[in-house]
């Protein structure tokens, strides 16, 4: 039988009672620390078979032998992870909530960024009527989706319905070992998405329509898993554009992807978790792993727009294994106030004629440090592995800091590697040449950000590319006096 | 259109102008000459509302209103233009895009709507026919890369695009060979009609033989020393600038 509106419609309505259903039984929100018998507890609440509990316990043991690094170029007070609570239930609807209880500020950046009343109430979990409207995009998309054999769903769906692809791939690009936060999110990740594009087939959309009608918050361990097989092609958006003001102080995703022979994976994001306030106090610690694999002719693309959190630390890499594969990664980082961020990418060059393009925006404002950490390693093996990288900095005030810490490692005499760099200042020129002809100080900012992050503004899909923009302006308000 | 009235302006504690006494009518072209130092573009930049400037006294009228207090943008809004000396770059953002969001600048600080971009693109390319300019030059980075010639023709497109009252040419002619200074002066001139005006600044008279001035005055040590007709130019052209002194 064919999955219709309405069932949608009261699959919608045995939702809201489920979460009506976790508010009576409150009590179970597990207790703060970390030992085995928490992640045992995630696990088993999460239904999982018998495998990915035993993954999740030998992550923990991999987690607890490891220190936190501190080679970045940030500076915070370490959390203290004994006080976490590393379970919750899914966050609840109150239905006496209205928009009128959510702060004003927060509205109004809404309204700047132009996103949906429906979209708001979400965002603060607040009851939505069922939109008739939202609900039909909603079953169009699963059906266009299924009738290509794409699988788009949940992790925790996934462990459970597609146990062999997640049993195959996950751990794969980004290791239990790999790192601190790595091994951390392995043992106790809440949830996330995973995505599997057949053979051949051309997802027709852009991933991120249906995930911001149908995914709700997050979560503070996301997982993420993607494959593309072979001459697949897919776009994945991440993120919203709108301000999430979690109460989580720290996040630690882990995205894997895996572009197998002849794919393509173009993904994007943009961050704006909550920065801190104005003296630098709250904020999020963003500490994200995120890697792909490519096999033989295929591409990886990452572009992100990274605007918020209080300290960031994200390197979005490439793996080029198979030869002829190709890793281009394209950022915008903006720190403003007291943020900062230690970002940029590995391009792991492993196959021959392997090709790699960064390019890297920073703009740091206020009293913020931004920093672009980047590593371009040319193995013995990758004959005629190409490079090109560049990084540019751009300055608004003389409080703030842009550091460069390009690392190139190079083990093969036919690689061509090019590294250009450039800092700048917005002048109070270019501001009194805007004024004089009209345009006044914020926006000619504005104008001057968006020509500085236009290379990479251009790598986003078209809608994301304005609501970026708009935040852009947003996030540097207020940073010229 | 213009009018100063004893204009005092320091820098950082120095005094620039001492006294400035300038009447521009609509329909008017007035030249201002000097030697270097003279205070030519201060007083250029203090009319287009710099703050790095102060104003210790005196009174700028335009439009029949003081302006003194207007931001560079108010100012701008009111219809006064300056064409750079030394235009400034700005990498990514396209002639196309910059000349777009200045227009609508203004037309939102006079309450009206945006420009539709279809006449917007038409203006723009009428405009750039009438300085001729080449459509692939609308969509490059501003002054980014620009020879000195492009620069200044760059000035005049915006000015064209932007029909102000008063323009102010500020040293238009430096940086330019003979072929440049030509096809500048000859955007101005087209630009020219009874309802604007034009103060060109300069240190040669040869700008003043292609755009010709109704007034010119000679400035020397932040004052007005001489004011005349074009006569005066050549004058200055032939016996320098020490003979005003």
């Amino acid at each position: 039988m064919a999955y219709t509106e309405e069932d949608l419609k009261k699959e919608l309505e045995t939702k809201e009672y489920e979460y009506g259903f976790y508010t009576d039984i409150d009590s179970e929100t597990f207790p703060v620390g970390l030992d085995e018998s928490i992640v045992k507890a995630i696990s088993k609440k999460k239904e999982e078979p018998e495998w990915m509990t035993e993954w999740r316990l030998e992550a923990y043991k991999v987690w607890k032998s490891m220190e936190e690094p501190d080679w970045a170029n940030v500076k915070y007070q370490k959390p203290d992870f004994q006080a976490i609570a590393y379970y919750s239930a899914p966050t609840v609807i109150d239905p006496n909530k209205t928009l009128d209880d959510v702060d004003p500020d927060l509205l109004a950046m809404y309204k700047k960024l132009g996103i949906s009343l429906d979209e708001q109430k979400k965002m603060n979990n607040v009851a939505m009527d069922i939109v008739v409207d939202s609900v039909s995009v909603a079953t169009t998309f699963k059906k266009t989706l299924g009738e290509k054999g794409i699988i788009f769903m949940s992790i925790s769906e996934a462990i459970k319905e597609h146990p062999e692809l997640v049993k195959k791939y996950i751990g794969t690009v980004v290791p239990t070992t790999d790192n601190y936060y790595a091994a951390l999110n392995s043992a106790v990740f809440s949830d996330g998405s995973f995505c599997y594009i057949p053979k051949g087939v051309r997802c027709p959309m852009e991933l991120s329509t249906y995930f911001r009608i149908n995914q709700a918050g997050t979560g503070q361990f996301e997982r993420t898993l993607l494959i593309a097989d072979k001459d697949s092609y897919v776009s994945y958006l991440e993120g919203c554009t709108a301000p999430s003001r979690d109460e989580n102080q720290l996040h630690a995703a882990v995205v894997e992807l895996v572009a197998l022979d002849g794919s393509e994976i173009k993904y994007s994001t943009v961050q704006n978790w909550f920065p801190g306030n104005k003296n630098g106090k709250g904020g999020v610690f963003n500490f994200v792993t995120k890697r792909g694999i490519c096999h033989t002719n295929s591409k990886i693309s990452w572009t992100q727009v990274e605007t918020g959190s209080a300290v960031t630390w994200k390197y979005p890499s490439c793996i080029l294994k198979g030869d002829n594969s190709v890793g281009e990664f394209y950022s915008i980082a903006v720190t403003n106030n007291y943020q900062q961020a230690d970002t940029g990418t590995k391009m792991i060059h492993l196959g021959k004629n392997t090709k790699s393009t960064i390019i890297s925006k920073g703009i740091s404002a206020g009293k913020s440090q931004n920093s672009y950490r980047g590593l371009v390693q040319i193995n013995s093996r990758a004959e005629n592995a190409r490079n090109f990288s560049q990084c540019d900095s751009l300055l608004m005030g003389n409080k703030c800091g842009a550091h460069t810490f390009p690392y190139i490692e190079v083990k093969n005499k036919t690689a061509m590697v090019e590294h250009e760099a450039s800092t700048s200042k917005i002048g109070e020129d270019q501001i009194f040449y805007c004024n004089q002809r009209g345009i006044d100080t914020e926006k000619a900012i504005a104008l001057i950000v968006n020509g500085f992050s236009k290379e990479v503004l251009n790598k986003l899909p078209m809608e994301f590319a304005v609501e970026a923009q708009k935040l852009l302006e947003i996030s540097l308000e207020g940073s010229v006096g | 259109m213009l009018s100063i009235d004893n204009l005092h302006v320091s820098i950082e504690g120095k005094p620039i102008l001492n006294g400035i006494n300038l009447d521009v009518k609509a329909g008017e072209i007035h030249a201002i000459m000097g030697p270097n130092g003279s205070g030519k573009s201060t007083l250029s930049s203090v009319i287009a509302g710099n703050e790095d400037y102060e104003v210790t006294k005196g009174d700028i009228v335009f439009k029949n209103e003081n302006i003194i207090e207007l931001s560079a943008e108010e100012r701008a809004h009111k219809g006064i233009f300056m064409s750079f000396q030394y235009p400034i770059e700005i990498p990514g953002v396209s002639v196309t895009n910059f000349i777009k969001t200045a227009i609508n600048a203004n037309l939102k600080a006079r309450n009206e709507s945006e420009m539709p971009a279809n006449i917007m693109l038409k203006k723009i390319r009428e405009k750039a026919e009438l300085l001729g300019i080449d459509s692939k030059f609308l969509s490059r980075s501003l002054n980014e890369g620009f020879s000195g010639g492009e620069k200044k023709r760059n000035e005049i497109f915006q000015m064209a695009m932007l029909e102000p009252s008063l323009s102010i040419l500020d040293e238009t002619d430096s940086g330019l060979d003979i072929d440049a200074l030509k096809v500048v002066a000859n955007g101005v001139n087209k630009l020219k009609n009874k309802d604007n005006a034009v103060i060109v600044i300069t240190h040669y008279q040869r700008l003043l033989d292609y755009i010709i001035p109704d007034f010119v005055h000679v400035l020397h040590e932040g004052k007005i020393v001489k004011s005349g007709d074009k006569s005066l130019a050549h004058e200055l052209e032939e016996k320098g600038y020490d003979w005003i002194k």
